[in-house]
């Protein structure tokens, strides 16, 4: 008797004890909610693949998974300030095929990589900053300022040469080509500057001023602005960042490949906004995580391999990620109205 | 108090939007240490005096001293960097930050150039323990009810060096709880010798919180009192500007006249926020006037009326049939039409005609496809321009353009033009002038001797005396009393409208 009753004051204990826990932890953490659904998922077809085909999570495969999309890994963390601040960046495809193709023609010409890099870089910079100043400065939606730039940008790759053109220089093709192994697992240069990228976007979000202001931003432009923050210097930067992530992805991109072609990535800035969704960032800004947008990537690239695997058409890569893109938005609107009716 | 220097001290402030003067001429002062407020009628000039004082608006005319010495602030940035931080109805704050960082935040403490943020939550912790509130630094502050969002609104304020705080109606939303809570912050900062200026239109917290008031009518001030030296009546009185002088005469009619065949008839209305058991009847034929200071539910009871907010619970019944009101547009369906008290931002599309603004409720209720043909569309604008006498009486002009007399009457020409049983005008002469406040009076008149029911809400008492054949009385959300318009003055109302159970004091 005394002994079931101690139990029942234990188990009423610890029941109200998990409950505050939850509690807590819903007050704390309810926006990191999409990036553990984007987890579990990515988990669920890791480990879906490996039963079906028995070969799946070798070193090999997964080392392929980073190298494949290093280059998605860059334009998504760029993406993921942007979408924080409730803007979108459409312009990150072209920026990519113009400074991979500009690159790779300067390459091309003889010019030593200490400057084609910096100016493939600075040419991304340029084409975010004028989308930043055209957002902020002369009130154009961010959906027409960037198509602007996504027009500009491949008009200027076609400029640049209608050809693809091969890159010979050596510090390019040890980009793309060499492969730290450790085991099965393998990892090349590219890969390293997607994972740094990712991190130091990452740290930048977290742990600086700017990057609070970004979400603060998105949070709500008017009280950011009330609370004193720099707002306007903020919005063109995040723009600035997508296009110096555009021009760090178009040198990932030529050394992946090993030459500059302008008709890359056409309809990537849609994928791009897909994988950051999934990986749990509010389209209307104010949560989201870069390291989220690294999961949605994965989770991109998983489903485009197992579709290799089973030799299915492509295009179903494009019809799961679609149901996937759904599937996120929904479980965001859930999560959205009910922290509105709880306030 | 005397002998201290005042801490705020405003002198011959003066605000123009254009030709309109906000605020004209007005001293006022606040003392550390003190909860003041400020109080008058929308319109008075409150909101422009805080705007003056917190650096959203500049100054056309006069000087803003703080602690001795003149200041100009050109931005409310600057304000918070001087001393005086404002916490809005509306919680200025970013729902999608953790508690901390929305205290912190543009000031969080660095660690080696990067953001500390364990340093951050126990600063923040600190902050809010000092306030007496038990709220995790850490938990995103959307998750919070909008009582403790304000809180940390204030917390914010008071970790930069604080010296005077503007509460803009932090009440309205709040519970009893929530609103003790608040006033123990509120008293606590008065100890730190914080001046607060306390914005609310429930006068009970006003008598409850406040050591000192400054009333403001139409612009001007009309002075500033202690509030333990002016009795609830007088300060109502110096609000809606009435002479006191024969308020002892009060006569109470017993016995209010009730249609015998009221067309509309609600029965114990609770609407959330602010009606509480509302009764109200009208009759063809009649016009009710709504009598009540701002915030004694006027504009809630006759958004319930009219199907805008879904009553909680209460009958309406018309022509003694019970109706449920699901929507304005079925009430629309039924003839109850509501006028609201913003007829820019509620009501009329200023970018559009004269004639596009008439005729959209009726194309509305028609439905998109049966398009009214242009030629008739017309005739039934330029007939309710003739019998509404607005001008100029092109019905190709501009509603934008044309004066707030005539605005109110194309919103009254669209709502007639659906031909209703039951007209709700709220506030219909508010910032209008004198003469065609007079005209839409006669108009509202004439409408009800063609045998239309009018409710018409007004915050000056003499227009609901005129126009009103009887008066509902709103007192902090219930119809206190319902009379016969011609049992009534001006100062009788008054007297009612205030609080009939004061105290003699």
């Amino acid at each position: 008797m005394s002994a079931t009753d101690a139990t029942t004051t234990t188990s009423s204990a610890s029941g109200a004890g998990a409950k505050g826990m939850i509690g807590t932890f819903t007050s704390r953490y309810a926006s990191v909610l999409p990036t553990f659904a984007a987890i579990t998922i990515l988990i669920a077809l890791l480990a879906g693949a490996e039963i079906y085909f028995g070969n799946f999570l070798t070193g090999r495969n997964m080392s392929a998974l980073l190298l494949d999309n290093a280059y998605l890994m860059v334009l998504a963390v760029g993406m993921t300030f942007v979408i924080v601040t409730a803007g979108i960046d459409l312009s990150v495809g072209s920026v990519m095929a113009f400074t991979g193709i500009f690159g790779a023609s300067l390459f091309a010409s003889g010019v030593p990589f200490v400057i084609v890099i910096p100016v493939m870089l600075l040419s991304g910079v340029a084409i975010g900053l004028l989308i930043g100043v055209l957002v902020q400065y002369f009130n154009v939606q961010p959906f027409i300022a960037s198509l602007a730039g996504l027009f500009l940008g491949r008009g200027l790759a076609y400029v640049v040469s209608l050809q693809s053109i091969r890159v010979e220089d050596p510090v390019l093709l040890w980009l793309g080509s060499t492969r730290f192994t450790l085991g099965d697992f393998y990892i090349a240069p590219t890969g390293v500057i997607a994972l740094l990228t990712v991190i130091v976007g990452a740290l930048v979000m977290h742990f600086t001023r700017f990057g609070r202001t970004v979400y603060a931003v998105g949070g709500s432009e008017q009280s950011a602005r009330l609370m004193g923050l720099n707002v306007a210097r903020t919005k063109v930067m995040v723009y600035v960042i997508s296009g110096l992530c555009g021009g760090l992805a178009g040198l990932v991109l030529t050394a992946y490949t090993g030459s500059g072609y302008p008709r890359n990535g056409i309809g990537t800035e849609l994928d791009v906004i897909a994988v950051v969704v999934i990986g749990g960032t509010l389209l209307s800004g104010g949560r989201g995580y870069v390291l989220g947008s690294m999961i949605g990537v994965f989770v991109f690239g998983t489903i485009n391999t197992i579709i290799n695997f089973m030799g299915a058409e492509q295009s179903w890569t494009h019809i799961i990620v679609g149901a996937l893109l759904l599937l996120f938005i929904v479980v965001q609107r859930a999560i959205v109205a009910r922290s509105d009716r709880s306030r | 108090m005397d002998g201290a220097e005042p801490l705020v001290e405003l002198e011959g402030a003066t605000v123009r939007f254009g030709a309109f003067t906000a605020l004209d001429g007005v001293d006022f002062r606040m003392f550390p240490g003190e909860v003041h407020s400020l109080m008058g009628e929308n319109g008075a000039g409150k909101s422009t005096l805080i705007k003056a004082i917190t650096g959203v608006l500049p100054l056309d005319e006069g000087s803003l001293t703080l602690a001795g010495e003149s200041v100009q602030f050109a931005t409310p940035h600057a304000a918070q960097a001087a001393g005086v931080s404002t916490v809005y109805q509306e919680v200025d704050l970013l729902p999608n930050l953790s508690v901390a960082e929305n205290i912190w935040l543009g000031r969080e403490p660095r660690r080696f150039g990067l953001i500390d943020n364990a340093a951050m939550r126990r600063q923040a912790s600190e902050v809010l323990d000092g306030l007496g509130l038990d709220i995790d630094p850490a938990s995103i502050l959307g998750s919070h009810s909008l009582a403790v969002q304000q809180l940390v609104a204030i917390a914010r304020a008071i970790s930069t060096d604080l010296r005077v705080l503007v509460l803009d109606e932090p009440t309205s939303s709040l519970d009893t709880d929530e609103v003790a809570e608040l006033f123990r912050v509120i008293r606590d900062l008065k100890q730190r010798g914080v001046a607060i200026l306390f914005v609310s239109h429930f006068l009970d917290q006003v008598y409850e919180i406040c050591d000192r008031v400054t009333v403001l009518r139409d612009g001007a001030l009309v002075g500033e009192y202690l509030t333990t030296e002016l009795l609830r009546i007088d300060l109502v009185q110096k609000m809606l500007g009435r002479d006191v002088a024969e308020f002892a005469t009060r006569e109470r009619v017993v016995e209010p006249d009730l249609p015998p065949d009221p067309f509309l008839s609600a029965r114990g209305i609770t609407s959330a926020p602010g009606i509480v058991d509302a009764d109200i009847d009208v009759a063809e034929g009649e016009v009710l006037g709504l009598a009540g200071l701002l915030g004694s539910g006027r504009t809630e009871l006759a958004r319930a009326l009219t199907g805008i907010d879904r009553p909680q619970s209460g009958i309406i019944r018309i022509e003694k049939s019970e109706v449920r009101l699901e929507s304005p547009r079925h009430a629309l369906q039924i003839g109850v039409v509501y006028s609201s008290e913003n007829r820019r931002t509620e009501g009329l599309l200023p970018e559009l005609s004269i004639l596009e603004n008439i005729v959209l409720a009726v194309q509305a209720q028609q439905g998109a496809m049966r398009r009214i043909p242009l030629a008739r569309q017309r005739e039934l604008a330029m007939s309710w321009i003739d019998a509404l006498g607005i001008r100029p009486s092109d019905p190709d002009r501009k509603v934008g353009t044309l004066s707030g007399g005539n605005q109110q009457k194309v919103m009254l020409a669209r709502l007639l033009a659906l031909s209703p049983r039951v007209l709700v005008l709220d506030e219909p002469t508010r910032g209008i002038d004198v003469g065609a406040k007079v005209e839409i009076q006669n108009l509202v008149g004439e409408l009800a001797d063609n045998g239309l029911a009018v409710i018409f809400i007004s915050a000056e008492l003499e227009e609901v005396l005129r126009v009103g054949d009887r008066v509902a009385i709103l007192r902090e959300g219930r119809v206190a009393e319902t009379l016969t318009a011609d049992s009534l003055n001006p100062d009788t109302l008054l007297a009612l409208v205030a609080q009939p159970d004061l105290p003699e004091a």
